[in-house]
């Protein structure tokens, strides 16, 4: 029997979550992948000192809950302002990052919704290395990489209600696997048109090609509530596993693991 | 599904020996005397159905059941709950039950823990915990990370992502 690759973690704690960078390949025991792996957290860090809602020097918290002004603002900031409209007309308005509670009272524009799959995902590029299978985890949202012949990375969905058991397991190659939900901070999406928690769905996790997506997709279901499972169903090169808040689980027809499809009206 | 009964009868008897194990770090001496007395599968009961019968199978099972070698966990399939017979301890009887979603272990109750002496809130409040993550901690060595909605720095360290996260470190 032969071992597969040599596999290694790093963990750090950036933007108030545990970030984890898991590699397989033959270099992961090397300075240059080790610095790699701190690049990707120092860039982590770097963006959330800039669009922290919780960082009184932020240039978000500056602002006041104020939407900064594409035009002028530096181009990180541009970028995510623009993503953040992309998210919120792809989803129909459901992602609204222009009035969410703002940590000081008072609703304005905080993006952070959409900012840590859109960092995750940017930050990755450091650790673009032939050869080398990448599972990187923020905080519960999963960007995955494989080299080819490599084996899949496997994906266990926690249950909302009790963290220590799996819902399902999906095996992945390649892109994102995102969870959103009230389970861990209590009801912490807000549901835009209502302006109030929203509380129909518990989680909903998002399977597909880019993290960014994903994890906007998984707020947009959560926000949206009744009607979500249908919506994630119409969703191109996406698939998802949504608990509602009877403990019902129920996914769309394309879902990788092994829950069964449920009926959609997509 | 016989190949799952064994394997999960046999995880039942290794949980029974994992938890005197770990009682027995505690120096309680508890350890030593027990018998885990399942092993042959006398005595435990297993209750479940096999899953992915529909269209869409189990996405993990392809080729890895025959490669299994029984005890590896590398079962195709499965629902349902197994208990282990009662294993006699110097302290008094411990019997396990074990839930399986998809061949994969999801939860570990204790049924049964000595009583009638002081050690048994000990037990309850330290080793059974313990029993607990240990026992999901060893799936992890079938899953490479875990989703879930914003896992917290403050319930990180608790958490199943931690416990694989730490299997690799260094």
């Amino acid at each position: 029997m032969t071992t597969g690759p040599d596999r290694r973690a790093w963990v750090a704690q950036v933007m108030g979550l545990p970030v984890s960078v898991h590699l397989r390949g033959p270099g992961v025991r090397t300075d240059a992948v080790a610095e790699r792996v701190d690049r990707v957290f120092a860039e982590l860090r770097a963006v959330d000192a800039t669009f922290s809602t919780y960082r009184p020097d932020s240039v978000l918290a500056r602002l006041g809950g104020a939407m900064p002004d594409p035009a002028a603002a530096e181009p990180l900031v541009r970028e995510v302002v623009e993503r953040c409209e992309a998210a919120r007309v792809r989803t129909d308005g459901w992602f609204d990052a222009r009035r969410l509670p703002l940590p000081g009272g008072g609703t304005g524009f905080d993006p952070s919704g959409l900012v840590k799959g859109w960092a995750v995902e940017r930050a990755a590029r450091w650790l673009v290395l032939p050869g080398h299978d990448l599972c990187l985890n923020a905080g519960g949202d999963v960007l995955l990489r494989t080299a080819p012949g490599r084996p899949a990375w496997r994906v266990g969905i926690e249950d909302p209600d009790r963290p220590e058991r799996l819902l399902d397991v999906v095996a992945r190659p390649h892109g994102a696997v995102a969870t959103s939900g009230t389970a861990r901070r209590g009801a912490h999406i807000t549901d835009p048109r209502a302006g109030r928690p929203a509380e129909a769905v518990r989680s909903v996790t998002v399977v597909g090609p880019e993290l960014l997506w994903a994890d906007v997709y998984a707020t947009a279901a959560v926000a949206r509530g009744a009607d979500a499972l249908d919506w994630l169903a119409t969703l191109d090169g996406y698939a998802a596993l949504l608990v509602d808040a009877a403990g019902r689980v129920r996914a769309t027809p394309n879902w990788p693991g092994s829950r069964p499809a449920a009926q959609t009206r997509a | 599904m016989r190949r799952i009964t064994i394997w999960l009868l046999s995880t039942v008897a290794a949980l029974v020996l994992l938890f005197s194990y770990r009682t027995s770090t505690m120096g309680t001496g508890w350890a030593r005397s027990a018998i885990a007395s399942d092993t042959d599968g006398a005595g435990s009961s297993w209750s479940g159905t096999d899953a992915g019968t529909g269209a869409t199978g189990p996405g993990s099972s392809t080729g890895s059941d025959d490669s299994g070698s029984g005890g590896d966990g590398r079962v195709s399939g499965g629902d349902g709950t197994a208990t282990g017979s009662v294993a006699q301890t110097r302290w008094g009887p411990v019997q396990v039950k074990i839930t399986v979603t998809g061949g994969k272990i999801t939860d570990v109750t204790v049924l049964q823990v000595p009583d009638g002496n002081h050690r048994d809130q000990e037990i309850n409040d330290y080793a059974v915990p313990i029993l607990r993550q240990e026992a999901l901690a060893a799936q992890s060595a079938r899953i490479d990370t875990v989703s879930g909605a914003t896992v917290t720095s403050d319930g990180y360290r608790e958490s199943l992502q931690s416990a694989i996260d730490a299997a690799h470190l260094g």
